[in-house]
């Protein structure tokens, strides 16, 4: 048997990689140990979140399905931070678990050129460094010209719930019990990480009047660009707030030394963004109380998840922390919370395709490069699809910078500097994140789908139409003018703000910090798809900023272009610090501008290294 | 590319009983080596001192000590050897010249520094500090490099960005982790209140740093008025008090006389648009060219009235051009009748012949620069040019933030301006800070699910 491309682990990073190898023409194969994970949500039942929704609309942009399958799947959906600026808001939907992955398949499955096989993958085929095929647990050899692991938390892993330590993945499944060792004989160095989920309690054992209701959003929202809503605002499902207490706190503090992580029976590393509620009554000790969020796994489940509240205590504790808190005093929890350690490779041995330096036309994308999260696992498969296509193609490769995407931000910060803990994208991470809105998404990355064929004509078109709007929006809020008539000057002083002079245009009206499009519309008739009106607002009201980042990107840019030669040898570089020195070495990084980002290597070393290069490589120019 | 092995005195000529010769590079310890009569010195511990001499073949040049230092604990980080002599300025020299026969090559001036910077052993300010120290002439600037090195620069700028790090920490937490109330919401009020802290921070740090301008150049004074009024007395008079030389400066600027004095051990620079005597018209309008230009260069400008005499209207136009500026105005010739109307004026009356007057006018520009207090000052002044623009592009961002938030413009985007000023102090200490914020975030901040 032989395929052009085979996906290991039908994940959210599997899906994406198998649907754009498959969209862009290429035999592919996605194994899965068990089709019924296919897209599974083994934590949070969201989809989205502060920067994570942003990556959603990235992944979309480019092609990928996540967005769309979100949109035909969710049962709330919400604006975060829509209180503060445009930089920063994000979209976050309740994702049901049961639909989710339902959709997703069925997508899958209708995709030309991808075929879906149930098995486990215990070995590679290499020959001269460069991936064959791979051989599964029964044997079978499956032959192929580019592999992409998703394995996620699946090599290795280990469940733990207190001192109980338990062979295998989520759900009870079957774990990956030699791929890792595989890899690690093939040189990858592996590193052990750890993650945790919180418990799930049966609905119908919530006093849900004890609860403070957490409603979805009151407009229409997509994550997809073609997409229309295709749910109603009033039928929303409501989540539910609640808060530790103090005695959740004894019982936790009581017992400490009988949970995995402070008993010492774990060895990964976990995340600090997602601490246990035992880490955090640990570590903040005047804190009266935590925030506990309880959101539905599915409309058709009568379970739901209890955020916040992740803890690898044995159950029995569980237990009494569970029903120390109000609402819950009788609440029967139908999963228990638990730990998991699994296996990932260090990412600094990945090119910023995704390809392993090790093996050529081997690619590795979510987990197993040691990141956390759905979205951030998606935006690196399809990254990783892509670029294998385009390899067996002989195109060139695509490479997203850290101005264009938080993909790009994501997969430069891996293979550049590494990670000890899950990563998971924060806005912060984005140093130019006032250009990677969600309400761009599109113009930032669409021109890239076309030219890649990831997107279809329609979706092109899609594009096309919002660049037209958005130019005949700006080009009517230039040409009108307000006239301030008594009402107009009555509505200024009921909203207390300061009347402008007579017949200036809107265009002026919307650079004062006060004045919104809705506060214009008052006036006249602007009638645009949401995120028109939003990207023309921003463009006028921030312009300021916005030329100031993008001064700082040209900076950037610059140091992007300064290549550095791949055959470069850094032991020949005097005076550089032996540190930088070890770290380049191992990073390699393409660019001065990588190379300043990697951690270890000063400001000085990059100036020996510049001049370095000018000596040296500037002769044959 | 190896780094060659330079090789310079590192003492004063002339100056004191032992001069030093210091090495650096990969061929330090095996030059000196060769010209050594004593312990082998490549095979001697590092940091030792050793006993022996200096021969040129079998000629006994000096007798030294001979301090070797290996990489990589050493000034330059490379390996280092100094030979301490005692045979004045000629054997100095020769043992000099005998190191670069065997293979050194003499340093350029700052070339110790620059390796110890580009070895990482320094940083910037650092660096930079040493070079002032190198080329440091009075006692005060010397301290002042050396505040520098010491780091203590460093410090102030670090304590800022600290600052500058919580704000958008906390920034960044709201930003996150929308729904979490564990982090503090950043209202206008607190941010205001944490910038304008910060901007006084930055504004003391700049007028600092012009007062380390004054100390490392010294204060540049203009004599300004018309011809015959008596700059040039005056100049004479301020150089009587401190016996300083008056120098023609050549070339085209001629017509100028500088001289230099100091005041409370500052160096002052006067500048006298001497030689400007006739009355002829067209060389007069020079001559109030040339003023005009000096008092966009000066410090302080001096203007020089004529108490026998009313104002004229050169006069008037020369004292509307320095009302935007430091300055002091001298109304000289106080043994005459005064016909001069001063009213509204603040002036000080004296005589450059009698010299009255002259000290009143030393005390006004003392208290204008607190000359007698820089002394006593924590010496943290900023001493170039790249240092001080990087504090007020820093500050202009800052207070642009600070407009922000009166604008009610939203965190994230006020945040841009932070953003800014924090890249800017932070090439200020030549540093990498990697995952620092992210770090700060979750060391101050309980969030996740």
């Amino acid at each position: 048997m032989h395929y052009e491309i085979i996906v290991v682990g039908g994940g959210h990073a599997g899906c994406e990689a198998s649907h754009i190898a498959a969209f862009m023409g290429h035999k592919t194969l996605l194994i899965t140990m068990n089709k019924k994970n296919i897209a599974d949500m083994p934590c949070n039942p969201s989809i989205g979140g502060t920067a994570k929704g942003v990556i959603v609309r990235d992944i979309d942009a480019l092609g990928g399905l996540m967005g769309k399958v979100a949109d035909e799947s969710h049962f709330q959906i919400k604006m975060l931070n829509s209180k503060k600026g445009p930089a920063v808001q994000s979209l976050r939907c309740q994702a049901d678990k049961r639909t989710y992955p339902q959709n997703m398949l069925k997508r899958l499955e209708e995709t030309k050129n991808l075929s879906i096989k149930e098995a486990t993958v215990e070995d590679l085929i290499v020959e001269n460094a460069k991936i064959k095929g791979v051989i599964l647990k029964d044997g079978t050899k499956i032959m192929c010209d580019a592999l992409i692991l998703t394995t996620g938390t699946y090599l290795k892993s280990n469940i733990l719930i207190g001192s109980s330590n338990k062979v295998g993945g989520p759900h009870g499944e079957k774990r990956s019990d030699f791929l890792s060792d595989n890899l690690k004989k093939l040189g990858f160095e592996i590193q052990r990480l750890k993650t945790g989920t919180p418990p799930r309690i049966k609905a119908s054992s919530i006093d849900f009047s004890e609860c403070q209701e957490e409603l979805g959003d009151n407009k229409y929202y997509t994550f997809s660009h073609d997409d229309q809503p295709k749910y109603k605002i009033e039928e929303q499902q409501k989540c539910y707030l609640i808060y530790t207490n103090a005695k959740t706190h004894q019982i936790i503090l009581d017992n400490l030394n009988k949970s995995s992580m402070y008993g010492g029976y774990v060895t990964g590393i976990g995340p600090r963004y997602c601490p246990s509620i035992e880490d955090k009554i640990v570590r903040f000790k005047d804190k009266e109380r935590h925030q506990l969020f309880l959101e539905p796994e599915s409309m058709y489940y009568d379970e739901w998840y209890l955020q916040g509240f992740s803890t690898s205590m044995p159950e029995d504790i569980q237990e009494q922390m569970v029903h120390s808190l109000k609402g819950l005093e009788h609440a029967i929890l139908t999963k228990y919370a638990y730990a998991i350690e699994y296996d990932a490779i260090n990412p600094l041995q990945l090119k910023p395709t995704l390809e392993t330096k090790i093996v050529e036309n081997l690619y590795t994308a979510g987990q197993i490069n040691g990141t956390s999260g759905y979205e951030e696992a998606a935006g690196q498969g399809l990254i990783a699809g892509i670029n294998a296509a385009l390899k067996l193609q002989n195109d060139e490769p695509f490479i997203l910078k850290r101005n264009e995407s938080y993909i790009g931000v994501l997969i430069d910060d891996l293979v550049t500097k590494g990670t000890k803990e899950p990563y998971r994208m924060l806005t912060s991470r984005a140093e130019y994140r006032l250009l990677l809105r969600h309400d761009n998404a599109d113009l930032r990355l669409r021109e890239y789908g076309y030219k890649l064929k990831t997107i279809t004509q329609e979706m092109y078109k899609n594009y096309q139409k919002r660049l037209e709007d958005i130019a005949s929006l700006k080009e009517f809020l230039k040409n009108t003018k307000l006239e301030i008539t008594p009402e107009v000057k009555e509505i200024f002083t009921k909203n207390n703000i300061n009347l402008p002079l007579n017949k200036t245009s809107y265009f002026e009206l919307l650079k004062r910090p006060e004045i919104t499009l809705d506060f214009l519309k008052l006036f006249t008739k602007i009638d645009y798809p949401i995120d028109t009106e939003e990207e023309v607002s921003i463009d006028i009201k921030y312009a300021g900023y916005i030329s100031k980042m993008q001064k700082e990107i040209e900076k950037m840019l610059k140091l992007e272009e300064k290549q550095i030669p791949p055959d470069i040898d850094y032991d020949k570089i005097a005076n550089l610090a032996s540190e930088a020195r070890q770290k380049l070495k191992e990073v390699r990084p393409l660019s001065i501008g990588q190379a300043s980002r990697i951690s270890g290597v000063n400001p000085a070393d990059i100036a020996i290294l510049a001049i370095y290069l000018k000596k040296e490589y500037s002769k044959n120019e | 590319m190896e780094e060659d092995t330079i090789v310079a005195i590192s003492t004063s000529m002339g100056v004191g009983a032992i001069s030093i010769i210091r090495l650096s590079g990969k061929d330090a310890i095996s030059i000196a080596n060769s010209i050594f009569k004593g312990p082998d010195l490549t095979k001697v511990k590092s940091h030792t001192i050793n006993y022996g001499y200096i021969m040129d073949k079998d000629e006994i040049i000096d007798e030294v000590l001979v301090s070797v230092m290996l990489t990589p604990k050493t000034y330059t980080t490379e390996d280092v050897v100094e030979i301490n002599c005692h045979g004045g300025i000629s054997t100095t020299n020769k043992v000099l010249a005998l190191t670069i026969k065997h293979g050194a090559r003499l340093a350029e001036p700052g070339e110790f520094t620059k390796r110890a910077f580009l070895n990482g052993r320094i940083n910037l300010i650092e660096a930079e500090a040493v070079s002032d120290l190198i080329s440091s002439q009075s006692e005060k600037q010397r301290k002042m490099a050396i505040n520098g090195l010491n780091g203590r620069l460093t410090k102030i700028v670090e304590d800022i960005v600290t600052k500058i790090t919580n704000i958008i920490a906390n920034i960044e937490v709201n930003i996150d982790y929308p729904e979490y109330e564990d982090a503090i919401e950043v209202t206008p009020e607190y941010l205001k209140a944490e910038l304008e802290n910060i901007e006084s921070d930055l504004v003391k740090l700049k007028s600092n740093s012009e007062m380390g301008k004054i100390i490392k150049k010294g204060l540049d004074i203009a004599l300004i008025g018309r011809p015959n009024v008596g700059k040039s007395s005056l100049l004479n008079a301020f150089l009587n008090e401190d016996k300083a030389i008056v120098t023609d400066i050549s070339g085209t600027t001629r017509d100028l006389i500088e001289a230099q004095t100091q005041i409370n051990g500052i160096a002052v620079n006067l500048i006298d648009t001497a030689g400007i005597r006739e009355s002829n018209n067209l060389i007069e309008q020079l001559g109030i060219t040339k003023s005009k230009e000096l008092i966009n260069t000066a410090d302080l400008i001096i203007l020089v009235l004529n108490n026998n005499e009313e104002l004229t209207p050169l006069d008037k136009e020369l004292l509307s051009s320095i009302t935007n500026k430091k300055s002091i105005i001298f109304v000289n010739k106080n043994d005459l009748p005064t016909k001069i109307d001063t009213t509204g004026l603040d002036i000080v009356k004296g005589n450059t012949k009698t010299l009255d007057g002259i000290e009143p006018l030393i005390n006004k520009i003392t208290e204008m620069y607190n000359l007698d207090k820089l002394e006593s000052k924590d010496n943290t002044y900023l001493s170039n040019i790249r240092q001080i623009n990087l504090v007020e592009e820093a500050l202009k961002d800052i207070t642009s933030a600070i407009q922000d938030t009166d604008n009610q413009i939203p965190v994230d985007m006020l945040e841009i301006h932070l953003r800014s000023a924090w890249e800017k102090l932070r090439s200020l200490i030549g540093d990498t800070y990697e995952d620092e914020l992210i770090d700060t975030l979750f060391k101050n901040f309980c969030l996740g699910k």
